[in-house]
């Protein structure tokens, strides 16, 4: 038997249905590998107990026409799932129990996934290299010294590790693609609407996507299609037919056209990158598809735009944690102290800039020069790529402007943080969907991912290129389990 | 637009953060070098252009008047930090 | 100078007080305005919390459609413009009845715009501007005296919808707020979109209070009131404010802007602990929604469902009915009262019958604390009642009797008078014979008021009235009295 760690989770699903393989073996091996990988230290809540019994009663009566049978699966801790520890990675809800499910996670489970646990990721969703969390920073399995990328550190690096064969994080400047692109592995986030976002922590209400990360293209399509639905419980979920997507996958992408935008050639980008974007052009031309120059004018503009709208919509989002109704609570004299106190104590130091930042832009005075101005620039940001869209049918870009860097390098320096969204922070704000897959890799030999756009809704058309041209890079994660105690 | 420490202990009163001395310095110099990059938007002339208000380009969904959350008094009391099986127990207000 | 103006004289100066009101009042709905918990009164403390009521991670705001109708249709009834679009926006503050840290509401696209109510005053019709209503939650409720140390919570009311009814500040006395309220509540009730209930606080008000000296053109700085919850003290509330301000202007003070609150037991206003920055809510829409817009199909639907509203049915009342405007004032102010008097007039004389309602009938339900619609007596009975005097079987002064025997148990008049025997007596030839028992046994007064004691006239009625146990008729004992006494 093909060892089961290192199956796709398609390949799972094949196994599982044709009684080649138990739900239990599968869980018991995922449970195995993640107890000796505690140095990753990508979980903060495991549920093997639970997963384990679950298994067991998958296989006592076991339902083949679910897509994800029996298959167990580690997820973000910004999933708020029922009766199961959700922290957000933060300490002011280090205890919370939800007594509800979000309707992406509910989806998992409705398809046959079985929780193996939560995992850690920057606190709130607010960072791009997991050392934010409350529970410790995660570590990426390509070399010890190396973040995983953020928000959904965790989530990358136990789906590099092959602690879990596919996981979901959450994306609201690039949280899942640029973590995707430090480890080698394939990250979605989908068109704004498309997932709902019932249930997940909230960071920045307008920006916010699930999305599945995951081992290959083929595996992404899959599940997507199981968390994607239409949800009247969402005001934003937008209701549309969603297609078979991993059903409809097509490698042929003749005559299609990619549009290669001059303004993310940004002033300094390391050669490596540039020749990795060149590479895929070259790799795009193979498939039979076209390539345009386009121009996206106020791309320049998208991170200060991100960094106004961002804090802003969280300041006012994490107002409920306040120690009344859940979480931690510190002791004060009064009322405002114990606001005061809890949320002192409460957030870590990046939560608290991102709060004072998004409350000093909402504040009498200061609306218009910057929340207002932002949602103009906002505006213009998304006639740009509807202005592309009349001419091609899909992006290409590169999805970070380096490697994994090393861990501690950039937490003195905030923006020298921000900047690492600089290519996936348009696509969040104009709601179309980006993904990430691995292309290449840099001198040192760490992965390198390149990104593709699409149109409002055309998950489809960027899995079919990002699918096409998988084959074609040909890459091979190579982590070599140094963290295994 | 420059931020100063008194901005500083300002924002935090509302946003019910509180910072000590050290911490707020800290911010400030945080703040100012953010809140200067983010100054490049002023190089666009926005006048004519209307805000992003939502995403999709839709309009609000309305849901029927129905009685759906029925009493779950224990469910919603069930993380709060003061053991009280009927109310939300919080230090009193300076009124 | 307009005859009975509301003013405040010191020092030979005259100031007008100028008042607006934001009225608050909760609408009629199963659900609350963006979750699907009740509203009910009067529950278990937080027996009717959703998750998204409580602000859990996660939840999310979806909005009630009926709602949304019942907003619109006030504004109708406002005669107000109904803005087919709208923004909900964040109210951002901290205060521990409020789950999320803010409050949804409308800041500068409220869902209806301009309108007017008019007030029927004693000088004449006075049209009272409204600036605007908008949509918005409630908040839960801090309870300060269970607990000496700390405060509980109670987020039943949480999330309930309300709407915020601004005037413009063309209220002019304590008087004008008492009918504007008034006026307001009765077509809420009519329409059906908020019971107006003020000890249950389904309507609430805050009020901004200025003064300014009657020949100047220039307002006056405004302190806002809160936490009035009923007319009398606001009205109350309003006097002291006003004089407070007049003194501080006439020793040469300035008036600040601030919120103070009414002190019930000390009947007067006081300045609110500073709140620091209690007033920058750093408002912006609410990205968890998106903009309300409907089309004039809608708002069409829903006039179809407008009832016949106060003032319409007044001006009908009086057309139709030849009533007065004070009498068809009276009659339409409350929905219910309208329609027991249209019941009872289906068979019954106009004028009697309006008052007998607005006399004995509203004396009956305020002695016993009674709604209209709890009456003692039916509209059918009242109308029988009013048939007897009418076609004479019983006297005006008789029938307050049958009224009262009818109260216990909604007894058929005409079984009363039958039980009690207490018909009138109008048959002249009878009436005759006590007439001459009377003036026989009081010749020497006879001959009085013949020589010109005209007054003694009334004597003789009583003694008829009194020797034929008050069941004579009046006005033949008055007829054959006359005549009798040539």
């Amino acid at each position: 038997m093909t060892n089961l760690i290192d199956l796709t989770l398609n390949e799972l699903v094949i196994k599982i249905k044709s009684k080649e393989i138990s739900s239990k073996d599968i869980t018991s091996v995922y449970i195995e590998r993640s107890k000796s990988s505690k140095k990753l230290n990508t979980y903060i809540e495991e549920t093997f107990d639970d997963a384990l019994k679950n298994s067991e009663k998958f296989d006592a009566k076991p339902n083949f026409d679910k897509k994800l049978a029996g298959i167990p699966f580690a997820v973000k801790d910004l999933f708020c799932t029922k009766n199961v520890r959700t922290t957000a990675s933060s300490k002011i809800l280090e205890n919370f129990v939800p007594t509800y499910e979000s309707t992406v996670t509910q989806n998992l489970w409705d398809a046959g996934a079985i929780l193996l646990g939560k995992l850690n990721c920057d606190e709130f969703a607010m960072g791009s290299s997991n050392e934010t969390s409350f529970f410790g920073n995660v570590i990426n399995p390509i070399d010890d010294n190396l973040v995983p990328g953020g928000s959904s550190g965790g989530s990358a690096s136990a789906l590099a590790a092959k602690l879990t064969p596919a996981t979901i994080g959450t994306d609201t400047g690039g949280s899942i693609r640029q973590p995707a692109s430090f480890t080698g592995t394939v990250g979605l986030k989908p068109t704004y609407g498309c997932c709902s976002r019932y249930g997940i922590v909230a960071f920045a209400s307008s920006l916010d996507q699930a999305g599945p990360m995951t081992r290959d293209v083929k595996d992404c399509s899959l599940l997507l299609e199981v968390i994607s639905s239409f949800d009247p419980k969402d005001s934003t979920s937008v209701d549309f037919k969603r297609p078979n997507y991993s059903l409809n996958l097509n490698k042929n992408i003749k005559g299609k056209k990619i549009g290669i935008p001059k303004e993310y050639r940004v002033d300094g980008m390391p050669s490596e990158i540039e020749k990795l974007w060149e590479k895929g052009k070259e790799f795009l031309k193979d498939c039979g598809a076209e390539i345009i120059d386009i121009s996206l004018p106020h791309t320049n503009y998208a991170l200060p735009t991100y960094y106004i709208v961002a804090p802003a919509e969280a300041s006012s989002n994490l107002a409920r944690y306040d120690g009344v109704k859940y979480g931690f609570r510190a002791e004060g004299e009064n009322l405002i102290d114990m606001y005061e106190k809890t949320r002192s104590q409460g957030f870590g130091d990046e939560v608290k800039r991102r709060i004072m930042i998004g409350t000093y832009v909402l504040s009498s005075g200061y609306y218009d020069a910057y929340y207002l101005k932002a949602q103009k620039v906002r505006k213009l940001i998304k006639n740009d790529f509807d202005e592309a869209f009349n001419k091609v049918d899909a992006i290409l870009t590169p999805s970070t402007p380096s490697s994994a860097f090393k861990i501690g390098e950039k937490t003195d320096d905030p923006i020298s943080m921000y900047l690492n969204d600089i290519f996936t922070v348009p696509v969040n704000l104009a709601g179309l969907p980006g993904i990430s897959i691995p292309a290449g890799l840099d001198k040192k030999g760490h992965p390198l991912g390149l990104q593709l756009i699409g149109k409002a809704f055309d998950e489809q058309g960027i899995l079919d290129i990002a699918y096409s041209m998988e084959e074609k890079i040909n890459f091979k994660l190579n982590t070599k389990d140094w963290w295994i105690k | 637009m420059s931020i100063d420490l008194k901005t500083v202990k300002h924002i935090s009163k509302l946003s019910k953060i509180s910072i000590d001395d050290q911490k707020a310095k800290k911010l400030e110099k945080d703040l100012n070098s953010i809140f200067k990059w983010i100054e490049q938007l002023n190089q666009l002339n926005t006048d004519k252009v209307e805000p992003l208000t939502s995403i999709a380009e839709a309009t609000l969904r309305f849901r029927k008047d129905q009685i759906i959350s029925k009493n779950i008094r224990d469910d919603v009391l069930k993380n709060s930090p003061k053991d009280n099986k009927d109310y939300f127990v919080v230090p009193k207000v300076i009124e | 100078m307009i005859k009975d103006q509301y003013l405040i004289e010191k020092n030979d100066n005259k100031y007008e007080v100028v008042i607006g009101l934001e009225v608050h009042a909760q609408i009629l709905s199963e659900s609350k305005l963006f979750s699907t918990s009740s509203t009910k009164f009067g529950s278990e403390p937080n027996s009717q919390v959703s998750l998204v009521d409580a602000a859990f991670p996660g939840m999310l705001p979806v909005i009630n459609e009926f709602c949304v109708k019942q907003a619109v249709k006030t504004g109708i009834g406002l005669n107000a413009k109904i803005n087919n679009k709208s923004i909900f926006d964040r109210k951002n503050y901290f205060y521990a009845d409020l789950p999320q840290g803010y409050q949804i509401s409308q800041y500068k696209n409220p869902i209806v715009g301009e309108g007017s109510v008019i007030l029927d005053l004693p000088t004449g019709q006075k049209t009272i501007g409204i600036e605007r209503l908008h949509l918005e939650q409630d908040a839960g409720k801090s309870i300060h005296d269970i607990d000496p140390s700390n405060t509980l919570v109670d987020l039943n009311r949480s999330g309930i919808a309300l709407m915020e009814i601004v005037s413009k500040p063309d209220l002019r006395s304590p008087e004008e707020v008492n009918l504007y309220i008034k006026k307001l509540r009765s077509i809420m009730r009519y329409l059906g979109t908020c019971d107006g209930n003020m000890q249950e606080g389904s309507l609430r008000a805050d009020v901004n209070v200025s003064v300014k000296k009657l020949e100047s053109d220039k307002y006056g700085t405004r302190c806002e009131i809160k936490n009035v919850n009923s007319i009398k003290f606001m009205q109350m509330a309003i006097e002291h404010e006003a004089y407070r301000q007049v003194e501080l202007i006439e020793g040469g003070g300035t008036v600040d802007q601030e919120t103070r609150l009414f002190d019930t037991k000390r009947n007067i206003t006081r300045s609110m602990r500073s709140k620091e920055d209690a007033h920058d809510y750093r408002y912006f829409p609410d990205p968890d929604l998106l903009p309300l817009e409907f089309d004039d199909n809608f708002i069409d639907n829903i006039k179809k469902e407008i009832p016949e509203l106060p003032d319409q049915k007044k001006n009908r009342f009086i057309e139709k009915f030849k009533l007065t405007p004070y009498e068809a004032n009276i009659l339409v102010s409350d929905l219910e009262t309208s329609k027991y008097f249209e019941k009872v007039i289906e068979n019954s004389d106009v004028k009697l019958s309006a008052n007998w309602i607005t006399g004995e009938l509203f004396a009956l339900l305020n002695a016993k604390n009674l709604e209209i619609t709890e009456s003692p007596i039916t509209a059918k009975n009242l109308s029988n009642l009013v048939n007897l005097i009418k076609d004479g079987t019983i006297s005006g002064k008789i029938a307050k009797t049958v009224f009262e025997l009818m109260s216990d148990g909604d007894k058929n008049p005409v079984d009363v008078v039958k039980e009690k025997d207490l018909k009138q007596q109008s048959d002249p030839k009878e009436l005759e014979k006590l007439i001459e028992k009377v003036i026989n046994d009081n010749q020497d007064k006879v001959n009085e008021y013949k020589s010109g004691k005209e007054k003694l006239f009334g004597f003789f009625v009583g003694q008829v009235m009194k020797i034929s146990g008050s069941k004579a008729n009046p006005q033949i004992v008055n007829e054959i009295l006359k005549n009798k006494l040539k």
